[in-house]
């Protein structure tokens, strides 16, 4: 008896072995089907737009502090000096304007994108540089300053434009996509957590004295002036401080992981309001 | 260059209400770089606020205070148009001032 439930179960190892090599497939839609759904239905209180703002969505007491903040924001010196980085000429004549569709106004929701040509997926923060580069100007840190107020400004032209990341027909940009995916649900540290540990299993929760952010929505208030920090970040600050607090050694800024979660996250996001430069606790 | 000032005032019946940021790194002298070196003390001493020629706010800050600080207080007095003088002089005697109507 004992000897024919072991044949059985060989033989469904056998069979199962090469199905299982078949099966993951990557299904984007269904995906971003089922991320809608687990958090409208976790947070049926909670506004479909409203989950871009982040802890702000979850608790009342700060959402309260916010408006106060709101109305006399943090972040207003690094937007002013973002306006003035886009249209100062660099030493060659040339601006951001000339680099970005629409000189860089209200283009925020469409990064990050594929580039079909290079194979790679394209975020905000690295198109930046990539301009400065292109031009013969000195790049930005990825992390804070000039790279945080540029990408503000243009944040803050976009606010209001629903998130619109197109996953193009390539095999490279699912795999792309995938490997983002993989990355964010993947535990990591010394702590054992993965992205999806806080950001969607304990969404909405204390974290110390700090709510936990959805992961819904969580890149479209990027950058945040963070009182934590006592200044502006961007992504990739984000992601990176967020991988040492689980006590993981974090990638480069703009690693190609990096970058691959971003693309996932934000068409997760998709259709969700642009609401950049964002103040969080 | 910009001014480091943001200020709001907005009169609401008898009184104002005055919001101010400034930009500054108010290092407190305690805090090391990267290379382990101190980062000398830079915080501003003084800030002032003047309305019709009199001081209607005075805070004497220290390395205590945060980078870009923040303040928010409001006097008796003050109509719509008036102008309201914001000014504050750091340990290294740098300066900058702003006057603003008040909404």
């Amino acid at each position: 008896m004992l000897r024919n439930c072991f044949i059985a179960l060989a033989i469904v190892l056998g069979t199962a072995q090469p199905l299982l090599a078949d099966t993951p497939k990557v299904d984007p839609q269904a995906d971003f089907k089922a991320f809608r759904e687990y958090f409208t239905k976790r947070f049926p209180n909670v506004q479909l737009n409203d989950f871009v703002n982040g802890p702000y969505s979850m608790d009342e007491g700060l959402r309260k502090q916010w408006k106060a903040i709101e109305e006399f924001p943090p972040y207003e010196f690094a937007l002013e000096r973002g306006k003035e980085l886009l249209s100062k000429p660099f030493k060659n004549g040339k601006t951001f304007a000339d680099c970005f569709p629409n000189k860089g106004i209200g283009i925020r929701q469409n990064y990050p994108y594929f580039d079909t040509k290079s194979g790679k997926v394209i975020t905000l923060e690295l198109a930046v540089n990539q301009c400065l580069e292109k031009n013969g100007e000195k790049q930005y840190d990825y992390k804070k300053d000039d790279m945080a107020a540029v990408t503000a400004y243009m944040a803050y032209t976009s606010r209001g434009k629903p998130m619109d990341i197109k996953i193009p027909d390539d095999p490279r940009a699912l795999a792309a996509y995938k490997k983002g995916a993989e990355y964010f649900y993947t535990r990591r540290g010394q702590l054992n957590f993965s992205c999806a540990s806080c950001h969607v299993q304990s969404a909405g929760d204390h974290i110390r004295s700090e709510v936990l952010a959805p992961a819904l929505g969580i890149l479209n208030a990027m950058p945040i002036y963070r009182s934590a920090w006592g200044g502006m970040g961007t992504i990739s600050r984000r992601f990176t401080s967020c991988n040492s607090q689980v006590r993981a050694t974090p990638l480069k800024p703009q690693d190609e992981l990096y970058r691959d979660v971003e693309y996932y996250l934000s068409y997760m996001a998709n259709g969700l309001p642009i609401v950049g430069p964002g103040a969080r606790p | 260059m910009a001014s480091t000032i943001r200020v709001r005032a907005s009169a609401n019946g008898d009184t104002t209400e005055v919001q101010s940021l400034i930009r500054h790194p108010m290092d407190s002298g305690f805090v090391k770089d990267k290379s382990g070196k101190l980062i000398p003390p830079h915080h501003i001493d003084v800030v002032q606020f003047e309305h019709g020629g009199k001081t209607v706010f005075t805070a004497f800050w220290g390395p205590a205070v945060s980078k870009d600080p923040y303040l928010k207080f409001s006097f008796k007095g003050g109509k719509k148009g008036d102008d309201l003088k914001v000014s504050w002089v750091d340990n290294k005697g740098e300066t900058d001032s702003l006057t603003a109507k008040i909404r």
